[in-house]
């Protein structure tokens, strides 16, 4: 059976795949946490800013429509090397988990930020107008009410966007970023290893499922039906 | 006591000003419960909301006692807010939070950081509200009379002085209907509240209102007591909710009516004079006779009534009418 399970599997490094999985867990929690972190209040202002808002204001809402599209619109394998220069002003190296966070963190952000607009506008308009009533200031209706009510919906926009930002990390191999993905590539790939091959994808689906299997628990959770 | 002083609302969408709201004069008495009907589009969700300013007058003054509230800025705004209750058709609640952390967030929004003063209010609000078991539940697993319940003690939550209700009864059953109007009467016994509240429901205004204001195209069009408004109702549009709220069809009633011999009176009874036996000793004084051809006897809040609609034959007919306008009652000739 061991004869068997290491004919088959015969180029697998374990000790390598246990590297490469590290370094796209972290790839993934660095990114996320900035995604989150930049995303959220961009999505938030988005929301604010858009028509029949609270804080409707049409130049803002372009101009903040336009940018997040345009880094949509870029492929991320383009903007990971648009990217160099930038990530190496910030992190001092193009390399390495380090290198890969800005660009992952770049491409993601924007995405998150519409997903988060979307789940506010899913906010009923009239617990707004319930609690701008109470006499709450702007501050309050966004911590107080908006962001607890959307907290389902920005549960499963953290989700999805953790699992974009898993296929991103794979893709992020490409400029030198380690990880799985890079694994894949550099050995499954260039290498005909099909076994690394094999085993990368295995692991990067168990990745998203957990991911999404918690994502929705949460949700189902905080829901409160 | 909340005064309207010429106050009005125009909107503007696609480039057309749409007027909302005519100019409109109109005062609401302190502790008094003041009922707002109309059609939708009538106006009376815009002069409602007026009221707290969560639509701005395009001119005109509002006065809640003797405060301007046309000229408060944004930090006078929210604690006037503060000290104004709002309860809503759709309840809204927010779904993520219990019971008591919804009845708590008036509290916790005007700045009250002590949890204890704040766990002490809200059981003694749920308690008034009748839903003391209910505080650890989320909006989600309650009925729509319940979650109307916890809209009221999170509107009472900062002991406003005014409570605005917007079609708080629309979206529930008859009978839940009854227990919240009931609940809303107690508090305004109670807590001398002024209540203004509007609804598309004669019912609802004749169970729990003082006063009421018939809105139609942007404008009052008739107030007044509710037992005069609603027993002699003038404009049609009055006229049509009264018989809307009878579910009488006022042409199919004179088709009935056509074949029964004799003069038909509609008569009027009100407060005391509702349980006197008057029908029957003037037509023994009379000697008439009479027949009821419909009629309904009820409370207007706490006021007794009866209208009747009756055909007198025979007998001194002459009579019999000296007698009748002589009582406590109205008398109406309809044929």
């Amino acid at each position: 059976m061991e004869a068997l399970f290491s004919s088959l599997l015969g180029n697998v490094d374990w000790y390598e795949i246990w590297l490469a999985t590290l370094d796209t867990l972290l790839m993934l929690g660095g990114s996320l946490l900035f995604t989150i972190i930049l995303g959220l209040p961009l999505g938030v202002l988005l929301f604010l800013s858009g028509p029949r808002q609270l804080f409707e204001n049409g130049p803002l809402y372009a101009a903040l429509s336009f940018v997040v599209n345009v880094l949509r619109s870029l492929p991320f394998i383009i903007l990971l090397i648009v990217m160099i220069p930038f990530t190496v002003l910030i992190t001092g190296t193009s390399l390495g988990v380090a290198g890969a966070i800005p660009p992952l963190v770049v491409g993601a952000a924007p995405f998150f930020a519409r997903l988060v607009e979307t789940a506010l506008r899913e906010v009923d308009r009239g617990i707004i107008e319930a609690t701008q009533a109470m006499g709450a200031t702007t501050r309050q209706i966004i911590f107080s009410a908006l962001l607890p009510e959307a907290r389902p919906g920005i549960i499963a926009a953290i989700t999805v966007t953790a699992i974009t930002l898993v296929s991103y990390t794979a893709m992020a191999g490409v400029v030198g970023a380690g990880g799985l993905g890079d694994l894949a590539i550099r050995f499954g790939y260039q290498r005909f290893q099909t076994d690394v091959m094999v085993v990368t994808v295995v692991l990067l689906l168990v990745l998203v499922q957990v991911l999404q299997s918690v994502g929705d628990r949460l949700v189902t959770h905080f829901s409160r039906k | 006591m909340i005064e309207f002083h010429q106050v009005h609302k125009t909107y503007r969408t696609g480039g057309r000003d749409v007027p909302a709201l005519q100019p409109t004069q109109l005062e609401i008495a302190s502790g008094e419960v003041f009922g707002l009907i109309g059609h939708s589009g009538a106006g009376k969700s815009t002069l409602l909301r007026l009221i707290n300013r969560l639509e701005e007058p395009s001119g005109g003054r509002i006065l809640v006692n003797g405060e301007d509230v046309t000229a408060l800025d944004a930090d006078g705004l929210r604690r006037f807010r503060q000290r104004v209750g709002m309860i809503f058709q759709h309840f809204n609640l927010l779904m993520s939070k219990t019971v008591a952390d919804n009845v708590a967030m008036p509290l916790r929004l005007a700045g009250i950081r002590s949890r204890s003063e704040i766990d002490a209010r809200v059981a003694a609000l749920l308690d008034r509200v009748g839903l003391k078991d209910h505080a650890r539940k989320y909006p989600a697993q309650l009925s729509g009379g319940q979650k109307q319940r916890v809209g009221i003690a999170r509107a009472l939550a900062t002991e406003p002085s005014i409570l605005l209700c917007d079609e708080a009864t629309s979206a529930l059953d008859p009978q839940t209907t009854a227990s919240v109007l009931q609940l809303l009467a107690e508090i305004n016994r109670e807590l001398k509240l002024t209540i203004v509240l509007i609804t598309h429901e004669m019912d609802v205004i004749r169970r729990v209102c003082d006063r009421v204001a018939v809105m139609d195209a942007g404008a009052i069009v008739e107030q007044g007591p509710v037992t005069e408004v609603f027993l002699h109702p003038k404009h049609p549009t009055t006229q049509r909710f009264v018989l809307e709220d009878e579910a009488m069809d006022e042409s199919e009633m004179h088709d009935d009516f056509a074949h029964v011999p004799g003069r038909i009176l509609r008569l009027t009874f009100q407060g005391d004079s509702t349980y006197k036996p008057l029908l029957g000793t003037v037509a023994r004084e009379t000697g008439v006779d009479y027949s009821i051809l419909s009629g309904r006897i009820d409370r207007i809040k706490d006021t007794p009534y009866g209208q009747l609609t009756l055909a007198l034959i025979g007998g001194d007919m002459a009579a019999a009418m000296t007698r009748l306008q002589a009582a406590d009652v109205h008398v109406e000739v309809l044929r």
